[in-house]
């Protein structure tokens, strides 16, 4: 099936069983790996991505679903200039080790930011509590979050 | 694991959406936020050969509030509940129970059609739908009907609905405002599926509790309420003492089952402490 949808500002066209997954899509149709896939049945977190602003698992979306969508991935979150101020409070804070599981954070923390910038921490930890890291016991990446919240006030 | 391969179909009205799933004799499935059933086909649990998908159906999306309830259209998402200000007054308990579904990213897709739909036993929205004596309104081809909660969970991944059928609205009655209520689950990691959790409320009359309603989830095969220890608790004022009795009440009225999560006796003690907790809750709460 034919479906176009944006990506990170640009309008894509892709022709794509109904079966693939937006993630795997993403991956594998238009190159874009920075969304990870871990568990494929939505428990992990890893392939989350923006769908008109709004946090969801990539795996749980067919492709087809996104027709018309705005679709923001890690990818989009970044510029080639400098850090952001989530990637940077990300490095300063240890937020990642291996390093799999941080897109799924970055954009899972930056839906949050956005929408309610003076979020505390236990909503921050019930945010995150959606997102798996094997590595770094999520004490450092809940400090990121919480020290990027300057960044997104207005 | 991947998805197995099947067909798809995105209709416009609910009449073609109807025909669709009548069409192919119990082999389709609708599809509203997928949160429960693309995991069921990726275990391949479920194996549909069209999926209907119902995000362009109109009328589907509305919270109405009014003078006999509230009516959440079968496509309302979690996120929609949480972000409706209007509930925190029409329906307290639907609120605070929505809290607990699954974690933020699901919440911004998953609906209370497909939950209804879905039936999982340790699911809140079932769980509310009984404790409150919801109607879940469907379309088939034959028409539309309303059916009550008690009549459609039938157990475990099982409802009233026939194949041809699609969930449009589920009608949760009135809330009076001083109503009291409590809701209680517990899991091992938050947004996990609940090993056991209670929502109840009553009305006071005389000082006296009224009308109570105790629902369990995650508990047995099928979300239920548990008239015996609504028996308990009506006619009574609440204090410590009688929270302590009903919950006893409801352990022995539970019908636990045992899986690798929990034992049934487990279950049984966390459905009292629940219940006991859920009332405590309930009777603390300052009422306007």
């Amino acid at each position: 099936m034919t479906t176009k949808f944006e990506v990170n500002g640009k309008q894509v066209s892709v022709d794509v069983e109904p079966r693939l997954t937006l993630a795997d899509c993403l991956r594998h149709e238009l190159r874009l790996t920075g969304t990870h896939i871990g568990c494929e049945h939505g428990v992990c977190g890893a392939c989350t991505v923006l769908v008109d602003g709004e946090a969801v698992r990539s795996c749980l979306i067919l492709a087809v679903q996104a027709e018309g969508a705005k679709i923001t991935t890690v990818e989009g979150l970044s510029n080639d200039a400098d850090l952001t101020p989530l990637q940077k409070s990300f490095r300063k804070h240890h937020a990642l080790q291996c390093g799999f599981c941080t897109p799924g954070f970055i954009t899972t923390a930056h839906a949050l930011l956005t929408e309610e910038p003076d979020c505390d921490a236990d909503r921050v930890r019930e945010v995150l509590s959606g997102n798996i890291c094997r590595c770094t016991g999520y004490i450092g990446i809940v400090d990121a979050v919480l020290e990027a919240r300057a960044a997104y006030k207005k | 694991m991947k998805l197995p391969p099947f067909e798809y179909a995105c209709p416009t009205t609910i009449n073609e959406a109807v025909a669709l799933l009548a069409n192919h004799s119990g082999e389709a499935k609708p599809l509203a936020g997928g949160q429960s059933l693309m995991p069921m086909m990726a275990f391949r649990v479920a194996q549909p050969s069209l999926l209907v998908d119902l995000r362009k159906l109109p009328g589907l999306k509305e919270i109405k509030i009014g003078p006999d309830g509230v009516r959440l259209g079968a496509l309302v998402r979690w996120r929609d509940i949480l972000d409706d200000n209007r509930l925190a007054a029409a329906h307290p308990l639907l609120k605070e129970a929505v809290s607990h579904v699954a974690h933020y990213q699901i919440r911004n897709r998953g609906t209370v059609g497909g939950s209804c739909a879905h039936a999982d036993p340790a699911s809140e929205m079932p769980g509310i739908a009984q404790t409150c004596d919801a109607g879940i309104t469907a379309m088939g081809k034959s028409g539309t009907r309303t059916i009550k909660a008690v009549d459609f969970f039938q157990g475990a991944l099982t409802t009233a609905l026939k194949p041809d059928e699609i969930i449009t609205e589920v009608h949760l009655p009135a809330w009076p405002e001083a109503r009291r209520y409590g809701f209680q689950e517990f899991a091992r990691r938050r947004g996990d599926f609940a090993m056991a959790g209670v929502a109840l409320y009553y009305d006071v009359e005389g000082g006296k509790a009224a009308n109570a309603h105790i629902g369990v989830f995650g508990v047995g095969d099928c979300q239920r309420r548990l008239p015996k220890a609504e028996a308990a608790l009506n006619g009574k004022a609440v204090d410590e003492a009688l929270a302590v009795k009903v919950g006893e009440a409801a352990a022995a009225e539970a019908e636990p089952q045992e899986d690798i999560h929990a034992s049934a006796a487990y279950r049984r003690a966390l459905t009292g402490t629940l219940t006991e907790r859920a009332l405590k809750a309930a009777a603390a709460r300052p009422v306007k």
